[in-house]
C-alpha cells in the first residue's frame, strides 16, 4: 500500500497521542484505564448520552444488594469543599431487576461490566455470587465491604481484617474462577495494608482503592445535621490524598496486586497520580456529577500526560512513583524519555535497562513500609 | 436528549431580586420543551463547588445572531448560584440540557391555570405559549412573599387571559398566598389542568386544592440535586406508580414534573414504610442507630 499523503510534522500537533493504554486488572484486560465508580454512573445508560461508554475501561455498576432497597431519606446530600457528603443508603433494584434490565442494557450494549455487590451479611454476598455465576457478561466482580455487618452489631465489613477477607473469600469461592474479584476497602482503619494483605490471602484478585471516608456536615442555620441519615460518605477531590496515600501503602505490601484506584479524579493528571502511585486502572465518581464526559476526558488527558513525560505504554507508569529513593541519580522525567522507545535501538537501549536494573533494586525497598512522617 | 455545551454569556439583565441570563447552547433549543431544566457548572475545572446548579428553562432561542440560546432566571441565594448571577456578558459557562421530563400538554383544547411561587414561574411562559398555540385558556396566579421576589407580572398579562397576584405582605396584589386565589380560578376559567411550580410546600397544597376542584395537577418539584442526569440518586422523593406501589424515584429524570396527585407530599423526607425496598420495621424502631455504623452510599 502507498501513502496517498504525506503530513507535515505540524499536522501531529494536537494528534491523540499514540499511547498504548491497556489496563489490566487479573484477567481483565481493558482498552482504557479509566471506569466509572460504583455509585457514580448507576448502570451506565444516562452517561451514554454524553459520551460511549464502550470506550470506558469498564462501568462499574451501582452497588447491588438481593432485594429491592429504598435508601435513605432526604436530604441524602450536602456539598463540601472540593467534594460531597452522600447518604443515599444504597437505593436498587434489587439483583433480579438488575440482572433482567440494566445488565441485560449494559451487554446488548457492548461495554464492559463490573458488577458491584454489597450485602448485610456474609451469606448475602454469597447468595448474590452465585447468582451472578448464572449470568454471562460480567467481567468483575467488586465486592463492597463498607456495608454494616447485622451479625457484628452493624460494624461495617471494612472495619476489620477477618471480615473484610472472610466475605471475600466466600464471593471468590463462588464465582467463576475466569472472572476477577476485586474489594472494595473503606479508608476508615487504622492500617489499609493490613486489610488488603487478609484480603489477598483468601483470594482476592483485586483491591479498590477507596470508598468514601465517614463524614458529617451540620447546617448552621437550622442547627442540626444536614443530611436526613446524620452522617455520610465524603468524596470527590477532597480526599484526593487519602485515597493516593492508600493506594501507596497497599502497593508497597502487596507488590503484584492488581490496584483499581480511585477518590476525587477530575484531570488526567490525577489520574496520573493514582498510577504512579501504584493502581492499575482508575475510576471517576464525583467528578462525573460536575462533568457528565468527565471519564472520555480524563482519558484523553491522561493519554497526553503519559506521552508529555514519555511513556508510550501506560503500564510502565503504574508504581513509576515508588522507584529509587530521593537523591538517585535518575530524574524522573528525563529518564523516562531515555527509556523511550520510540527511538527504537542506539544508545537510549542501555539507559533504559539500567533504568529498569535500578527498580528491581527498588521493589527490595518497597517491601519496607516506611512510617511516613 | 441532554447535550453539553461550552456556553458564553450574550446577555444579564435584572427583574426584581432576579438575574436573568440569556446563554448560547447550541442544541439545546430544539428539544427543549416547557418544565425541561439545564445543568450548569459553577467555576471552572479549579472550581470546589463541584455539584451542578439546576435552572427551569425560561426561554429558548433556536437561530438567533448568537445561534441557539437558552434563558435563565437565577436567585442569588448560596454560592453557586451567587457566582452565576455575578457573570458579565462573554464569561463562559457549562452548560448540560435539556434534562429531565417536560409538562405534559392535554391533546384536547381544555382550560389551563398555571401557578407559579417566586422565580417558580419561569418556565410557565413557554409552556402559556405553547398551550395557547393549542387552543387552551390560560389563566395565570403567580405569588411570592412579597412584591420584588415575583416574577414575570408584565410578561404574565400578555401570556394569559387573566393573571392574579399574591404576595404574603400584600406589596402587590392580593395579599396572601396562591393557593388562596386558586380555587377561586379554577371555578371561574372552568379549569381542568393546573400545572404548578414553585416551593414544595407551595406545589403540595396546589395539588390538594387543585384534586379537591377536580382539576388535573402538574406540578414540577424542586429537590436538592447532585448530578441532575439521574446517576447519583440524591434527588428522591416518594411518588406512587401507576400500579399504586411507592417508589422513591429521581426526581432530575423521572421529574421535575410530577403529577400532583402521585408525589407523597407529606412524606418528603422520609421513607414511608410501605415504600418498595422500605427498611424492615425492626429495623425501622432502632431509628437512628441503625443508620449510623452504615458508613456508605
Ligand atoms: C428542577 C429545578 C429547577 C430549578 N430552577 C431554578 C430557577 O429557575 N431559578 C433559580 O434561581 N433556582 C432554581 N432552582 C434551584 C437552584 O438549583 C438552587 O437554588 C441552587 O442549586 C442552589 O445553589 P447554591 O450554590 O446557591 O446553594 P447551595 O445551598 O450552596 O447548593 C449546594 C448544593 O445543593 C443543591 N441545592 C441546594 N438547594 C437546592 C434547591 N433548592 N434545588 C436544587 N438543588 C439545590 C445545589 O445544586 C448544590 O448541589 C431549581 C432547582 C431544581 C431542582
Ligand atoms: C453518590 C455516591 C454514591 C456512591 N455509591 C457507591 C456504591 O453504591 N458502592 C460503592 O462501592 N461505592 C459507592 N460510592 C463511592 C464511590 O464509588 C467512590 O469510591 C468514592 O466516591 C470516591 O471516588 P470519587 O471521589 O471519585 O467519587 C458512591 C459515591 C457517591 C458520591
Ligand atoms: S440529581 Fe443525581 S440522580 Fe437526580
Amino acid at each position: 500500500m502507498t501513502r496517498a499523503v504525506v503530513l507535515p510534522a505540524s499536522a501531529l500537533v494536537g494528534r491523540p497521542p499514540d499511547i498504548d493504554m491497556t489496563a489490566e486488572l487479573g484477567s481483565l484486560v481493558m482498552p482504557s484505564p479509566v471506569l466509572t465508580a460504583s455509585g457514580c454512573a448507576a448502570s451506565g445508560r444516562e452517561l451514554d448520552q454524553f459520551f460511549d461508554i464502550t470506550t470506558l475501561g469498564a462501568v462499574v455498576t451501582k452497588s447491588i444488594m438481593m432485594q429491592p432497597r429504598s435508601g435513605r431519606p432526604t436530604p441524602r446530600m450536602a456539598e463540601t469543599p472540593s467534594g460531597m457528603l452522600n447518604s443515599i443508603g444504597l437505593q436498587g433494584p434489587g439483583v433480579h431487576s438488575f440482572l433482567e434490565h440494566d445488565l441485560a442494557w449494559l451487554r446488548e450494549r457492548g461495554a464492559r461490566v463490573v458488577v458491584s455487590i454489597a450485602g448485610n451479611t456474609v451469606e448475602e454476598y454469597t447468595q448474590l455470587a452465585k447468582l451472578l455465576r448464572m449470568y454471562d457478561g460480567i467481567d468483575a466482580i467488586e465486592v463492597n465491604i463498607s456495608c454494616p455487618n447485622v451479625a457484628d452489631r452493624g460494624q461495617v465489613f471494612a472495619c476489620r481484617a477477618d471480615t473484610a477477607s472472610s466475605v471475600v473469600g466466600l464471593v471468590r469461592r463462588n464465582t467463576d474462577p475466569r472472572i476477577p474479584v476485586l474489594v472494595k476497602l473503606s479508608p476508615d482503619v487504622t492500617d489499609i495494608a493490613t486489610i488488603a494483605v487478609a484480603c489477598e490471602r483468601s483470594g482476592a484478585d483485586g483491591i479498590s482503592l477507596i470508598n468514601t471516608l465517614l463524614g458529617m456536615v451540620i447546617d448552621t442555620e437550622t442547627m442540626r445535621p444536614a443530611l436526613a441519615g446524620v452522617t455520610g460518605g465524603l468524596s470527590g477531590p477532597a480526599i484526593r490524598p487519602v485515597a493516593v496515600r492508600c493506594v501507596w501503602q497497599v502497593r508497597q505490601a502487596l507488590p503484584e496486586i492488581p490496584i483499581l484506584g480511585m477518590g476525587g479524579i477530575r484531570t488526567g493528571a490525577d489520574a496520573l497520580e493514582f498510577i504512579l502511585a501504584g493502581a492499575n486502572a482508575v475510576c471517576v465518581g464525583t467528578a462525573i456529577f460536575n462533568d457528565p464526559s468527565a471519564p472520555a476526558r480524563i482519558h484523553a488527558e491522561l493519554a497526553s500526560a503519559l506521552a508529555d513525560r514519555g511513556f508510550t505504554r501506560l503500564a510502565d507508569a503504574v508504581s513509576y512513583a515508588h522507584r529509587g529513593a530521593e537523591g538517585a541519580s535518575e530524574g524522573p522525567p528525563a529518564d523516562a524519555e531515555a527509556a523511550d522507545p520510540a527511538g527504537e535501538s542506539g544508545p537510549d537501549d542501555s539507559a533504559a535497562s539500567e533504568a529498569a536494573q535500578t527498580e528491581t533494586a527498588d521493589d527490595a525497598a518497597i517491601a519496607n513500609p516506611d512510617a511516613g512522617a | 436528549m441532554p447535550v453539553q455545551v461550552r456556553s458564553e454569556v450574550v446577555s444579564t439583565r435584572r427583574a426584581g431580586i432576579y438575574h436573568v441570563l440569556t446563554l448560547t447552547a447550541d442544541g439545546v433549543p430544539e428539544t427543549t420543551r416547557p418544565g425541561h431544566f439545564v445543568g450548569i457548572a459553577i467555576g471552572d475545572m479549579t472550581s470546589g463547588l463541584l455539584l451542578r446548579r439546576a435552572f427551569s428553562i425560561y426561554g429558548v432561542q433556536q437561530r438567533g445572531i448568537y445561534g441557539g440560546t437558552v434563558e435563565v432566571v437565577v436567585a442569588a441565594t448560596g454560592p453557586g448560584t451567587r457566582w452565576l448571577a455575578q457573570r458579565h456578558r462573554g464569561d463562559q459557562v457549562e452548560l448540560v440540557g435539556p434534562l429531565g421530563r417536560p409538562f405534559m400538554l392535554p391533546r384536547e383544547p381544555v382550560s389551563c391555570t398555571l401557578v407559579g411561587g417566586g422565580y417558580g414561574s419561569a418556565p410557565l411562559f413557554m409552556l402559556a405559549e405553547q398551550l395557547r398555540q393549542r387552543g387552551c385558556r390560560v389563566d395565570m396566579i403567580l405569588g411570592a412573599s412579597t412584591e420584588e421576589k415575583l416574577f414575570g407580572v408584565l410578561e404574565g398579562k400578555r401570556a394569559a387571559s387573566t393573571v392574579t397576584i399574591t404576595t404574603e405582605d400584600g406589596s402587590l396584589g392580593e395579599t396572601g398566598r396562591v393557593t388562596d386565589a386558586l380555587p377561586e380560578v379554577i371555578q371561574r376559567a372552568g379549569s381542568e389542568v393546573v400545572y404548578a411550580c414553585g416551593p414544595m410546600g407551595m406545589l403540595a397544597s396546589v395539588a390538594e386544592v387543585a384534586a379537591e376542584h377536580g382539576a388535573y395537577s402538574q406540578c414540577a418539584v424542586e429537590e436538592a440535586m447532585a448530578c441532575g442526569i439521574g446517576v447519583c440518586m440524591s434527588c428522591v422523593l416518594p411518588v406512587v406508580g401507576n400500579d399504586g406501589v411507592t417508589r422513591m424515584v429521581r426526581s432530575c429524570v423521572e421529574g421535575p414534573v410530577f403529577q400532583g396527585d402521585r408525589v407523597r407530599w407529606a412524606d418528603i423526607g422520609t421513607i414511608p414504610p410501605d415504600t418498595l425496598g422500605a427498611p424492615e420495621v425492626t429495623q425501622r424502631s432502632s431509628g437512628l442507630t441503625a443508620v449510623t455504623p452504615g458508613a456508605q452510599a
